[in-house]
């Protein structure tokens, strides 16, 4: 029973980013950006191999918050991809998406919360979400991979259809642990 | 370092946004919004309240979303600073019809006149060149906007990046609105995109 659950979790937790890309499609989301970060990176090249999505890679998070309104003023949907060590980044540039009542997505992969070794992405990592919530912006979280299409879903509505500033936090424990040592 | 330039700043824009036809424009916070709007009303605007170091970016995505309308962002030379990344940024998506326009008076006039970066020494169309930007212009003097008026029309061969050197003297404030929903379906609206 146990195998067949921790092979079932680990199938399922493969083809999340996959659900993720076709969702965030599904929504008509045409310009992702991101600043790069390994449990995004599958979603990153989807990203970058889909045409008709614009893809950016930002020198800081907090640039993705002022793409993502230009987007927005143009007519496009725009998810921006970080870690959660990036949201201090953006703390000011909330104010543009809160001050103008723009649709805001953004995708963050947690960092110092399930198995860290990195003692330097505690700190970040526990106050991610407040980092959001003192800007106005409504976090969800996701953390099992069954749950991905249907919570950036509802994430894309809150989003782009009722005006709201939205984070999804991906859970550090879906992404499984990072490798510290080579082995060969 | 310290070079006197004479440029006035808003027949400098003013010039600038003459017969703008489709051009849409971005503005950075402080005196480049106030510049932007005494040259003319428009719903094609968007003024920038704050988001300093964001001006560049919401441009960016504003061309990559609407690739048949030349943008500018009009901004100074201290906002740019703060995002002196996303000239990096801008380079990499190879915007055709993006133009990011500096007014540059080696200052941050918001806060008091205190000396920046550019003022310093710090060259800012060598940054936008090393950053990869297609085209780069430095211009000091009101002919040299005049000839770079049409350059704003073009829709291809950007991102552009013009450096205008403008005089340090005070200049009384104009106040664009500053409510950023009405902004935003004012600019939505003229794109064809009905307020829900």
């Amino acid at each position: 029973m146990d195998d067949i659950a921790v092979r079932n979790d680990a199938k399922a937790g493969q083809d999340w980013p996959l659900q993720i890309y076709q969702t965030l499609k599904a929504n008509g989301v045409s310009q992702i950006s991101y600043v790069p970060d390994a449990g995004h990176s599958r979603l990153i090249e989807l990203s970058h191999g889909d045409a008709a999505i614009q893809t950016t890679v930002l020198t800081t998070e907090e640039e993705g918050v002022a793409l993502s309104a230009g987007a927005w003023l143009g007519g496009d949907r725009a998810v921006l991809l970080m870690q959660s060590s990036g949201v201090g980044n953006c703390v000011n540039m909330f104010s543009l998406a809160a001050s103008c009542r723009l649709p805001f997505l953004t995708l963050v992969t947690m960092r110092g919360e399930w198995a860290e070794f990195n003692p330097w992405q505690i700190p970040m990592g526990k106050a991610t979400r407040q980092a959001f919530e003192i800007m106005g912006v409504t976090v969800f979280r996701l953390d099992r991979p069954e749950d991905a299409e249907e919570v950036i879903s509802a994430a894309c509505s809150l989003a782009f259809e009722s005006d709201q500033q939205i984070a999804v936090l991906i859970s550090q424990r879906m992404l499984g642990r990072k490798k510290w040592t080579e082995t060969k | 370092m310290v070079q006197n330039f004479t440029l006035a700043r808003r027949e400098a824009v003013k010039a600038l946004l003459a017969d703008r036809k489709d051009l849409l424009v971005v503005t950075g916070l402080g005196s480049a919004s106030y510049d932007v709007f005494d040259a003319g009303e428009h719903p094609g605007n968007f003024y920038l309240w704050g988001a300093m170091g964001g001006a560049g970016m919401v441009g960016l995505g504003l061309a990559l979303a609407q690739p048949k309308r030349p943008v500018a962002v009009i901004t100074g030379d201290g906002e740019q600073l703060m995002g002196i990344g996303s000239l990096l940024t801008i380079a990499t998506k190879i915007p055709g019809n993006l133009t990011i326009v500096i007014l540059d008076n080696g200052h941050f006039g918001e806060t008091g006149m205190q000396v920046s970066h550019s003022g310093l020494g710090a060259q800012l169309d060598v940054i936008a060149t090393g950053a990869g930007f297609r085209s780069v212009t430095e211009i000091t003097d009101i002919k040299g906007i005049h000839d770079y008026r049409p350059t704003l029309q073009r829709i291809d061969q950007g991102p552009r990046l013009a450096r205008i050197r403008i005089a340090t003297g005070h200049v009384d404030r104009a106040l664009p609105p500053r409510d950023g929903v009405y902004l935003k379906n004012r600019f939505r609206e003229n794109l064809g995109f009905a307020v829900t």
